[in-house]
């Protein structure tokens, strides 16, 4: 008899090889469960190369999503469900399975060549080792040939469309309904109608697989979650960074110019903002990192809101050039989508280790204003305010943002045009200039020099490299200028913190036992986390920074209420030297460097150990 | 509002050594400038680091004084948002041929409407005279006192290699040629590449005297102009006739005549790149070294391109609503 359980939340995790299609059915299943109204956080986790060797563990695509019927932060720790398309798929995901979890294998993914390429030499399928877990034996292969062994289609299209009978299964398991892929795959196989009728007859067929087969029994329901009430839609976090750069774009009426350099894993960012050309986006493919960049300083020299993007690499190459924005004092925003370094790294693998690059790295005194989203829907106010901040302020802002943040997504309650903040650019009227001379390093309260952009008659002036003369920009080696401007400039980067919010503490108390720092994508294991605390008794307490430079102005007062401040990195401790040089406190760090997101259960572990 | 040549000099001291070739390209390109009928606002000088790329600080416009080897680049970004300017390049042979040596052929095969002015002094001067890619191998520099093993880059070949829609050569002192050329580039719609022959007193006094000195001018030069026959040398006696796609030398007083001269036709790309290959050192009985336009064609420019595309995509997509962009193709409520 078929059976069903309740759950609040389920993990699930699919790993297959590159070839699968992993990432799509991982979407597909998250897009369901976010339209049935699940909270929910996903985890791509794919090699670097584009094709990997088949059925190796090097080749293995994994995708991971949390979905639940209350608030989600984490796409999960362990996993309750785990789908193996191959023997590789197994090997390297098995240990993330929780005892007595469900695993579905695809048991041609099992067969003699696929164990010798996984490196197994007895099929996990045949001795004991599966023992502890309820393992579903699908032949997922097979089951798709027979059902298209009508249509004509080629032995390698048959085996593409396999992925769509998993996740026809998975519809039927989780209760949930096939209608958002089967619109998806009308928009995606409009054109080509054998693609598509073979697709959607998997589908159905691995829905009705579950259906009618009784070896299998249980069903699974999560509930739909609480959620604010609102319109939500689903977003990646490099999409929401470029709708972020497009939203301040509009609201400012700024030209909008992306110049970029294709780096993994910002390249989204390009491929969104070249979509929408419509806006008056300007995007730009660059022959180098250098030209993305310095394009934008020519843009920004112009007028435009000048942005660019890339990843610690591209960063690091473009280093000169942003002394140079410092130096102008021109509004610009850089994304650095950060992943695993140092060099090449881990191209496809989350890290934060260039928050010290972010900071410091130019040559020179040379001040950056630094923020960093939380959260893949984050990314869209971070970009915004990333923008306001540039172009307000004439500075180069850094948007840290990173790979986990990049590549998973979450539902967003999107906002509203007229609920944006509003922001001009600082600009100067030729008519007052008439009978005065236009200074272009002459400054406001702030600090922050008028924007005159070719075109604006009588504002002719010279910008440099070189150091300027204060007020007219003329260069100059004047020794007590050259120290004045230094200092000019690092206290017109001081001054941002009166334009932007107090600290708050995301969750726990405002003083008390420990207190979490985080920065950027840890968030949502941080917030997990803290929540169990509490509910287990524990005083705990999180704060977020958005602003990494300048800090919040209350910062230090806040890290004073707490016995103690851990903070938590997927770096070797980056924020917590910051935090120890500026405030001097005995911050306690907790490092992961895996190329991989914390685990809530990581925080807990940690905040037990110190309390 | 108009102005002159003299409205173009900024408070700024002009701080080349004396005797620079920079100070004659400065006075012909603030009169060519004067003459363009453009507004002074509109105007934008952007250089690189070298010499010559202080030569936005001497002129009453707007500029960019910006770091080693990016004007190109830069000036791209300028162009793509602000097509209406009136963009020129400074830079030199180490800023635009090896630092920059990217981004120059990305912009001329891009062919941004800008004006590129390469002043070649085949020397790194500001550094105190260090051989740069256009020194002639065997060159003693500083940097090679045994002489220079690099191979010299050929500006000419460089730029028709990345499909420059203009390439022209002349020189710092021969004013009338500088500034026929000048007015000549910016007439042209696209990237216009003018490689000035630039005299370093200081560092590599003399590269050029065999092209520049009375005496051996006529020799060894050889002035292209379109629609004429290619002759040089004393009197004009001297032709350049084609056999084949092979150059060779004639003497129009033995038996030869105009009509058997090549004719210089700047739109031809494979005659130009004969030209850009006519580089050998002069010497007596080898070919001249040309001077002008040696290529000009007007092949559709980046940012008009780029203007289209959008108003193309406008066109098709509606003008971009950004709550429809927020929402995207699928929402959901929750109530």
């Amino acid at each position: 008899m078929e059976t069903t359980n309740e759950l609040k939340e389920i993990t699930i995790l699919f790993a297959g090889d590159s070839g699968d299609g992993m990432q799509l059915t991982g979407n597909q299943f998250a897009d369901t469960n976010a339209n049935f109204g699940n909270d929910l956080a996903t985890f791509p986790n794919y090699p670097a190369e584009i094709r990997a060797p088949i059925g190796t563990v090097a080749g293995v695509s994994g995708f991971q999503l949390k979905f639940g019927s209350s608030e989600v932060f984490t796409p999960g720790d362990e996993c309750d469900v785990l789908v193996a398309m191959n023997a590789a798929g197994l090997k390297s995901s098995l240990h993330k399975v929780k005892t007595n979890g469900v695993i579905i294998v695809n048991i041609s993914g099992f067969d003699r060549k696929n164990l010798k390429l996984a490196k197994v030499e007895i099929s996990p399928l045949e001795d004991d080792s599966l023992a502890n877990y309820t393992v579903q034996k699908i032949d997922v292969s097979k089951l798709t040939q027979e059902t298209l062994k009508e249509s004509g289609l080629g032995r390698k299209d048959v085996e593409r469309s396999k992925n769509m009978f998993v996740l026809g299964y998975l519809y039927w398991m989780f209760n949930r309904e096939m209608k958002e892929t089967v619109t998806f795959l009308n928009q995606k196989f409009g054109r080509k109608p054998e693609i598509l009728e073979s697709n959607l007859k998997v589908l159905k067929a691995g829905y009705h697989y579950g259906d009618t087969t009784e070896t299998f029994t249980t069903r699974y329901n999560v509930k739909k979650a609480n959620l604010p009430k609102g319109v939500y839609r689903s977003i990646m976090g490099n999409q929401a960074t470029a709708l972020g750069l497009i939203a301040a774009s509009q609201k400012s009426g700024l030209q909008l110019f992306y110049g970029s350099y294709p780096i993994t894993p910002a390249s989204d960012i390009l491929h969104e903002l070249a979509k929408h050309k419509n806006f008056g986006v300007k995007t730009f493919q660059a022959e180098d990192e250098i030209a993305a960049v310095t394009a934008c300083i020519g843009a920004a020299f112009g007028g435009a809101l000048a942005t660019t993007g890339s990843s610690g690499p591209g960063i690091a190459i473009k280093g000169e050039a942003l002394g140079l924005a410092v130096m102008l004092e021109i509004p610009l925003v850089v994304v650095n989508v950060q992943r695993g370094g140092p060099s090449t790294g881990l191209p496809t693998k989350t890290e934060q280790s260039d928050l010290m690059q972010a900071l410091f790295g130019r040559n020179g005194e040379a001040q950056t204003v630094v923020v960093a989203p939380k959260s893949p829907k984050d990314a869209f106010e971070a970009a915004y305010e990333a923008c306001r901040i540039a172009v307000s302020h004439m500075v180069p802002v850094m948007l840290l943002s990173d790979g986990y943040i990049a590549n998973g997504a979450e539902p967003w309650a999107y906002p509203k045009t007229s609920d944006l903040q509003e922001f001009k650019p600082n600009s100067p009227n030729p008519a007052d200039y008439e009978d005065k001379t236009y200074l272009p390093y002459e400054r406001n309260e702030n600090l922050v020099r008028k924007w005159a952009v070719p075109g604006m008659p009588g504002l002719e002036h010279r910008v440099g490299g070189i150091e300027k003369e204060d007020l007219t920009g003329n260069i100059s080696y004047d020794p007590d200028n050259h120290q004045h401007m230094v200092k000019t400039r690092a206290a017109k980067i001081d001054k941002i913190s009166d334009n932007i919010p107090l600290q708050g503490i995301d969750q726990g108390a405002n003083s008390g036992k420990v207190l979490i720092l985080g920065w950027g994508s840890p968030y949502g294991a941080i917030k997990s986390a803290v929540k169990i605390l509490l509910e287990d008794g524990y005083d705990v307490s999180h704060a977020h920074l958005r602003y990494l430079n300048p800090f919040p102005k209350n910062l230090g007062d806040l890290l004073n209420q707490f016995d103690k401040v851990l903070i938590p990195e997927i770096n070797d401790g980056q924020l917590d030297i910051l935090i120890r040089n500026k405030y001097l406190i005995p911050s306690i760090r907790l490092s992961k460097i895996k190329g991989l997101p914390f685990t809530t259960n990581e925080i807990i572990e940690k905040v037990k150990e110190i309390y | 509002m108009t102005f002159t040549a003299k409205d173009l000099v900024t408070d700024q001291d002009v701080r080349w050594c004396p005797g620079c070739g920079d100070y004659s390209i400065l006075k012909q390109v603030q009169s060519v400038v004067a003459d363009l009928g453009r507004k002074r606002e509109d105007i934008v000088f952007i250089s690189g680091i070298g010499c010559s790329s202080r030569f936005p600080y001497y002129m009453e416009t707007y500029g960019m004084h910006s770091i080693h080897g990016r004007a190109t680049a830069i000036a791209s970004g300028l162009k793509a948002t602000r097509p209406e300017l009136d963009v020129w390049i400074i830079t030199g042979d180490g800023d635009s041929l090896s630092i920059g040596g990217n981004h120059l052929i990305h912009l001329l095969r891009r062919n941004f409407d800008v004006n590129i002015l390469l002043f070649n002094n085949e020397i790194y001067g500001l550094t105190k005279g260090q051989y740069s890619p256009t020194s002639h191998e065997g060159k003693v520099t500083k940097s090679s006192p045994f002489g220079a093993l690099d191979h010299a880059f050929n500006p000419s070949a460089v730029a028709l290699g990345a499909d420059s829609s203009f390439f022209a050569r002349t020189m710092d002192r021969d004013p009338k040629h500088l500034k026929e050329i000048l007015k000549r580039g910016n007439e042209h719609k696209g990237a216009s590449l003018i490689e000035i022959y630039q005299n370093c007193n200081v560092f590599n006094d003399g590269a050029f005297f065999t092209f520049t000195d009375k005496a051996t001018k006529s020799g060894s030069t050889l002035f292209v102009e379109q629609g004429q026959p290619m002759t040089f040398g004393e009197d004009n006696k001297m032709g350049i006739k084609l056999d084949g796609f092979k150059p060779v030398l004639v003497n129009l007083n033995e038996g030869h005549s105009l009509d058997d001269l090549w004719i210089h036709d700047e739109n031809d790309y494979m005659k130009a790149t004969l030209l850009s290959r006519m580089f050998d050192v002069p010497s007596e009985g080898s070919m001249p070294r040309p001077f002008g336009v040696f290529y000009s064609n007007n092949r559709g420019t980046y940012e008009t391109a780029l203007e289209a595309q959008i108003e193309e995509a406008t066109e098709a997509l509606g003008k971009g609503d950004l709550d429809a962009l927020l929402a995207g193709n699928n929402t959901w409520e929750i109530k």
